[in-house]
């Protein structure tokens, strides 16, 4: 009898589609990856049936935590010069003079929450070091001294000079109280500024309500 | 491994004497540390990556006015009163808040969708038109809504009496603040207005929270 000779296989698997799919999956993370600004607090958004995307640039960003503390944000990524502009203009409106380096340390860091007597000291720190911890956050509550009034009023003019639409967004966490987020809207009220958008997650709506009926009849929303 | 080389080695055979083989270098490349660090990489991206950007909802204010003959009325019979409590409860009554206060009633956050639904239901059914006179604002209505493709543009107008009112107390969360005008947006209430709480309804609501035991 002949003997039967199995032809040996090898146990080499060819990787090549392997690297493939991982490579096309690398490169979609990255494109889909988009980094955090580092947020002094963490907010947890309350979620709405909204679908709006969020304006990046242009806008101011006021963060209520869960301690309801206010802190006051500029989103100008494209010119970082306006936040500088906006600190002087807080400084002659309130009568506060800042070093050349306290405007440059205000334009690197991303929010501030602290009252104006305090607002010197916090930016005389590197912005590593300006942490929430130390930040009591921006007195609203006392309507007749609320001081996001100045900062909104500030930013307002600035982005007027330049002759650049402004939005506003309050971002508030989940858990703050309302009497808080009424003194932000009172303050942006004062200003003279009544659409505001509320930074929400996403949300589903409810099947059989109003609102899927209508999305389902491609109505469009107002 | 990945790769193994398999290009020939020295066994092959032989072409004849004097006849040197050069030797056949292969092309293929051990993959394994690329794919260590694809997936390394992969790893980290997945990690960091922000899947669900933040959205933005709007809302919009009414200036203050003083002046209470400028202020906006709502109609007894279409409005309906929403108040946020403590610890997540709300608390409503239709129209105007009888001296006894027997129409106040607590409510819970899946509740409150029926009860608006509910009023719009009944706000609808009384509807009448008056479609007669050129200025009636359920032309308007009408119109607006035919613009935007609305098939049942007709029914625009019957719901103009629905007015809901929002009064969050001091004690209600920031997130039942939003779902409530989110609640808005779902039952699709064209009118609704955020206004300070009255004392006396705060009162109602602080007496009905103690004896319901919420702190």
């Amino acid at each position: 009898m002949p003997s039967v000779k199995l032809p040996r296989k090898s146990t080499d698997t060819d990787m090549t589609p392997f690297v493939d799919i991982a490579f096309l999956i690398l490169s979609f993370f990255i494109m889909a990856t988009k980094f955090k600004p580092p947020e002094p607090v963490e907010i947890k958004t309350p979620g709405s049936v909204s679908s709006q995307e969020l304006p990046e640039n242009d806008a101011i960003l006021v963060t209520i935590d869960t301690a309801n503390r206010v802190f006051f944000t500029v989103l100008a990524e494209k010119d970082k010069s306006i936040s500088g502009d906006i600190i002087k203009k807080v400084g002659t409106i309130r009568t506060l003079t800042f070093a050349p380096d306290q405007v440059q340390n205000y334009m690197r860091t991303y929010a501030v929450g602290v009252p104006f007597a305090q607002l010197n000291s916090l930016l005389s720190l590197e912005p590593e070091k300006q942490t929430s911890s130390i930040q009591p956050g921006i007195p609203v509550l006392d309507t007749l001294d609320n001081q996001l009034v100045t900062w909104i009023q500030a930013s307002k003019e600035v982005f007027r000079e330049r002759q650049k639409p402004l939005k506003y967004l309050i971002k508030g966490d989940g858990s703050s109280k309302y009497p808080t987020f009424e003194a932000v809207v009172a303050a942006l009220k004062k200003n003279d500024e009544f659409k505001y958008n509320l930074v929400t997650s996403l949300e589903g709506a409810p099947s059989g309500s109003a609102l899927d009926v209508a999305n389902r009849k491609g109505i469009k929303s107002k | 491994m990945a790769s193994i080389d398999t290009g020939g080695g020295d066994s092959g055979h032989k072409k004849g004497p004097g006849v040197k083989k050069a030797k056949k270098l292969s092309t293929r490349v051990d993959m394994t540390p690329m794919v260590d660090l694809g997936f390394l990489l992969i790893t980290f991206f997945v990690f960091t990556a922000t899947m669900s950007s933040p959205k933005a909802m709007d809302l919009r204010m009414p200036k203050d006015v003083d002046d209470p003959k400028k202020q906006n009325e709502a109609k007894e019979s279409g409005a309906l009163t929403i108040m946020l409590g403590k610890a997540d409860k709300v608390y409503y009554y239709e129209g105007k808040l009888d001296e006894s206060a027997s129409n106040f009633k607590p409510a819970t956050w899946p509740t409150i969708r029926d009860v608006i639904i509910k009023k719009k239901k009944e706000v609808i059914g009384r509807h009448v038109h008056d479609l007669g006179s050129p200025e009636s604002p359920c032309k308007s209505m009408q119109e607006r809504a035919k613009k935007n493709d609305d098939p049942d543009w007709e029914k625009a107008c019957l719901d103009r009496d629905f007015v809901v009112i929002i009064k969050p107390t001091q004690d209600a969360t920031y997130k039942n603040t939003v779902d409530i005008l989110d609640e808005m947006t779902i039952n699709q209430v064209k009118t609704y207005a955020m206004v300070k709480i009255f004392p006396q309804e705060y009162e109602l609501i602080l007496k009905t929270e103690e004896k319901s035991g919420i702190k």
